[in-house]
């Protein structure tokens, strides 16, 4: 079915309340063949987000039983084989399958379009797709862990020649790699599809310098999918040939370069990294401004940021191959602790827009906090690992460790704060506040506990990947600490599955405009009609919703002194 | 149209170029070379396509405009599909055509039967102006 | 000394003249000038850290307690405040300049090559490593369960090829400050100068395979007669030493005759 969309302005639409009643009365299938069939964005991203928190779960697990391994020195919870296994599905479920899925497909595929006032996404069959093939890559991933032989397990990164047909037999790799192409390609088309529809589909007035931060950043996200993730396909494909069809370009035996899969691998690795940090960054940059009652402080420097961090990504891709001995140190060193001055202008700006603002301690806004805080001290370890001379020293430690989890960990937190703050707009119902606290509060003091151990022990020497530490007891203690606050990870998911359960038992509508929030995706009802809008306000800023409710209170520009209006109550 | 877009992706192809031409003469290393000059053309190809088209058209999309009003943008947007089984299809076939790789080339045959089956389907379904 | 030079070391020098009293944040002191060095740096980047850190924290916690809610007034509605940003742009920028200054000054330090008194040829292989000691008939094989040690003499430059003989390794001796992949098909050299005597344990860093966790070997560093001493007593015949040097990790378990360091702590 095709549906015509008209765009109606709100002078001339029946009435702005008038939400319930949609013309657009839809007489599609339903069940299971509605869930088949739709191309309506919000279906679609619906799915992204319950799957990949589900894979974020499974994760989760698995790195619990990694944590339960390394309790003690010589642990035999699980043999070395199984231990590999459990690392590498747990890393290549949380990046590939979690992290990325949720940040670009999730939340993006739900908000971006209606962020700027578009009905749907450009290319909403292509968009199904996108789910499905991810959907694939997801059971073929999992697969896995009934393949004879067990999963992959050459880490996360797969380093050539590990991953060759001689080190690592059997289909669980295959799976592995099968499910890579799978997901890549489905984030590639992800990717066209954002950039197509922010470029397209944007409302009248909607410029591009007045596009909420989130959609922003999902542009710049969409435009680095395009760049890194063909790279990591083909160097898929090339793994594949290598393994079944006589190639030796991973090889040394036939002449290969081994090397050349890290290059690859990188080169889409690290853009990655930002790939699923940029859209928490959006997501975080919706929530303060809106429960501090206040703009985006420095918005268009922020943007510039944005595209900083994207731009300089192209340059950093061999930091994470400082102790190959084969690569520019000084080049990738500058690059890479240059991307710590739009970074820190980010943080900078949050700062800014909670400054003399009204901060609300509502749970989306407590993991908006806690993401950037932990954010920072992931940011400030990684700029030692931009100094070639200290990177040699904690690469492939537990230090790297512990700073990627603080950053990954971070996007978690963040994926909460979008969570419950868009929670109430996909569903209709808010999130129980009290269970949302006790779930910040386990998870983001559990993420310190559960990473300041790492920093030590990867200063004390202690490799990554290491099922046992016989030769090294004294490690135990810190391992222990970094174990309990992996469980006070997992007690807080449980909060979270707990609030789903409370707040689905007795619900509590959350009406169109719960937070008395700033973009687009406020104005229209919760859940959204089919085809998202009735009618659009006027888009004078990027804060549309807010300037409709809220007149008197425009954003001032530097230098500006509108007084008079400061003392006014909020009227909602 | 598309000004501000096409200086976007423009200006990337040109960082990138800077960054490769840096890194080439710097470093001389093929692979990164190679991708970055895929980076320069990411951001050239669809920039200037898009400069192309904002030279010829000249005009701007409401948009654009800072004040154009909702109803400058009145009327139909486009058409769009509100459900279609095909991309399911689809994605099926490539699931299968991935266990293909993986177990077996019988498994081909029913992943190449969805996916021929999808790309008719789709197809059908456009010109017919998207009835399933 | 160029002029470019002393300027770099005038960023650097502060950071190295005040790492004396600082405390070590965690990381171990080194053993070699370059691993020294690295220290001092890492000393130097946890003070930057720590204030940058530290300050930035504190206006996160400073920003969302002062200004937690107290009413129903809409604050005034500040969006830019231009000099403010350009002020947090240019900063870090410098700052940034300098960690890069003070770390091209150290990285060429460490990466310094002068000429060589010893050279061992180190190997690593799935599950362990090979020092070959060339012209002197000396080989040391070990793995997983007998740990092998490589001996090194204080006080002079020891050149070290590193290679691996299947996939990649990392050559890791926390001691040094310093580690290297062991790359299939690409040799990688570096040079010490260690000023320090005693043993220090080393790993394999880079996931290779199934025993990744127990592929230790260790580092003894000795005073150049004991190593003259350690090359006398363990050296080969000529034949034997070829053999072992070509031998392929299956031949060790095969038995072909090398003598094996003993370990002083064992595996399980």
């Amino acid at each position: 079915m095709t549906d015509l969309i008209e765009r109606h302005d709100i002078e001339s639409s029946d009435d702005h309340g008038d939400h319930g009643v949609s013309h657009h009365d839809h007489h599609g299938p339903s069940g299971l063949l509605k869930w088949l069939t739709s191309t309506d964005h919000k279906v679609i991203g619906i799915n992204y987000t319950v799957t990949s928190v589900l894979m974020l779960i499974l994760g989760g697990a698995l790195a619990e039983i990694i944590r339960a391994q390394l309790v003690s020195p010589t642990s035999t919870l699980v043999s070395f084989a199984q231990y590999n296994q459990l690392f590498t599905m747990h890393g290549s479920i949380m990046i590939y399958l979690f992290a990325g899925p949720f940040a670009f497909a999730g939340l993006a595929n739900y908000m971006v379009p209606l962020q700027i006032g578009a009905p749907d996404m450009a290319f909403p069959r292509l968009n199904a797709l996108s789910y499905w093939l991810y959907l694939g890559g997801t059971i073929s991933m999992v697969l896995g862990f009934f393949a004879t032989g067990g999963p992959a397990a050459f880490g996360w990164v797969g380093y050539a020649p590990l991953t060759s047909a001689v080190n690592a037999p059997g289909v669980g790799p295959d799976l592995w790699i099968g499910a890579l192409m799978l997901t890549g390609f489905s984030a590639i088309f992800s990717g066209v599809n954002l950039v197509a529809t922010i470029f397209y589909l944007r409302a009248p007035g909607m410029t591009l310098f007045r596009m909420p931060i989130f959609t922003w950043n999902m542009l710049v996200t969409g435009l680095l999918i395009l760049l890194a993730f063909p790279v990591l396909t083909a160097a898929l494909v090339m793994l594949y040939c290598d393994r079944h069809f006589g190639t030796h370009i991973f090889e040394v035996q036939g002449g290969g370069v081994p090397i050349l899969w890290q290059h690859m691998f990188w080169f889409w690795g690290h853009p990655e990294v930002y790939i699923l940090a940029l859209p928490f960054f959006g997501m975080v940059s919706e929530v303060i401004p809106v429960f501090s009652k206040k703009p985006m402080f420095g918005y268009k420097g922020m943007v510039f940021a944005t595209m900083t961090i994207a731009a300089l990504s192209l340059g950093v891709w061999a930091h994470h191959m400082f102790t190959t001995g084969a690569v520019l140190l000084p080049f990738f060193s500058i690059m890479s602790l240059l991307i710590a001055v739009p970074t820190g202008i980010k943080i900078f700006n949050w700062i800014g827009t909670m400054w003399k603002g009204q901060v609300e301690y509502t749970s989306s806004m407590l993991f908006a906090i806690g993401f950037v805080i932990t954010f920072l001290i992931g940011g400030i370890t990684g700029i030692y690992l931009a100094s070639p001379p200290l990177d040699f020293f904690t690469h492939d430690t537990y230090f790297v460790v512990a700073h990627f989890h603080s950053v990954v960990m971070a996007l978690v937190i963040g994926a909460m704060a979008g969570i419950y703050f868009w929670g109430p707009k996909i569903t209709g119902y808010k999130l129980h506040e009290g269970w949302g606290k006790a779930q910040f509060w386990f998870l983001f003091i559990g993420t310190q506990v559960f990473t300041f151990p790492g920093y030590w022990l990867g200063l004390k020497g202690m490799a990554r990947r290491m099922a046992v530490y016989p030769n090294n007891p004294s490690w135990q203690t810190l391992n222990d600490w970094s174990t309990i606050g992996a469980i006070m990870i997992g007690i807080s998911t449980l909060f979270f599955i707990i609030n789903l359960l409370v707040s689905w038992r007795k619900p509590i509508p959350a009406g169109d405009n719960p937070w008395d929030a700033n973009a687009l995706e406020w104005f229209t009802t919760s859940p959204p009609p089919h085809h998202n809008f009735l009618s659009l306000p006027p888009v004078r800023s990027e804060r549309p919703t807010w300037d409709y409710y809220h007149p008197e209170h425009p954003a001032l520009g530097h230098g500006d002194h509108v007084s008079g209006h400061a003392e006014q109550k909020v009227s909602n | 149209m598309l000004k501000q877009e096409s200086y976007i992706l423009i200006a990337f192809g040109i960082f990138a170029g800077i960054i490769g031409a840096v890194y080439w003469f710097w470093g001389h290393e093929d692979s990164g070379g190679v991708m970055l000059v895929g980076a320069i053309l990411l951001g050239l190809m669809p920039g200037l396509y898009y400069y192309y088209w904002y030279r010829r058209s000249g005009g701007q999309r409401p948009e654009d405009r800072p004040d154009a009003t909702v109803a400058d943008g009145a009327g139909t947007v486009d058409a769009f599909p509100s459900t279609s089984i095909w991309p399911f299809v689809l994605g099926s076939g490539c699931f299968f055509f991935v266990l293909a790789l993986v177990f077996g080339i019988w498994l081909l045959v029913p992943g190449l039967s969805l996916v021929l089956a999808a790309f008719i389907g789709a197809t059908a379904e456009s010109r017919r102006g998207g009835s399933v | 000394m160029t002029s470019r030079r002393a300027a770099l070391l005038a960023v650097i020098a502060p950071l190295v003249l005040a790492g004396c009293q600082l405390p070590s944040f965690g990381a171990y002191h080194g053993i070699t000038k370059g691993g020294t060095q690295s220290y001092e740096l890492w000393q130097g980047f946890s003070v930057i850290a720590a204030v940058v850190g530290g300050g930035t924290f504190l206006l996160i916690l400073w920003a969302a307690l002062r200004y937690r809610r107290r009413g129903d007034t809409i604050p005034r509605q500040t969006q830019y405040n231009v000099p403010l940003e350009v002020i947090y742009t240019i900063v870090p920028i410098l700052i940034v300049i300098g960690l890069f200054a003070a770390t091209v000054v150290v990285e060429n330090q460490v990466l310094s090559e002068p000429t060589p008194k010893a050279t061992v040829n180190i190997t690593a292989f799935q599950w362990g490593w090979k020092f070959v000691y060339p012209g002197e008939n000396v080989v040391v094989i070990g793995q997983t369960t007998q740990n092998p040690t490589m001996v090194v003499p204080e006080g002079v430059n020891v050149k070290m090829n590193l290679v691996s003989s299947d996939v990649v390794h990392g050559f890791y001796v926390p001691a040094l400050n310093f580690s290297r992949f062991a790359q299939p098909g690409l040799n990688n050299t570096f040079t010490f100068n260690f000023d320090k005597t005693g043993t220090f344990k080393g790993q394999c860093t880079q996931l290779c395979g199934l025993y990744h966790s127990l592929m230790y070997f260790q580092l003894q560093v000795v005073t150049p007669t004991q190593y003259r001493t350690w090359l006398k007593a363990n050296a080969l015949t000529p034949a034997q030493a070829a053999a072992a040097a070509a031998a392929s990790a299956n031949q060790i378990n095969a038995g072909i005759p090398v003598k094996p360091a003993q370990t002083s702590y064992g595996v399980n």
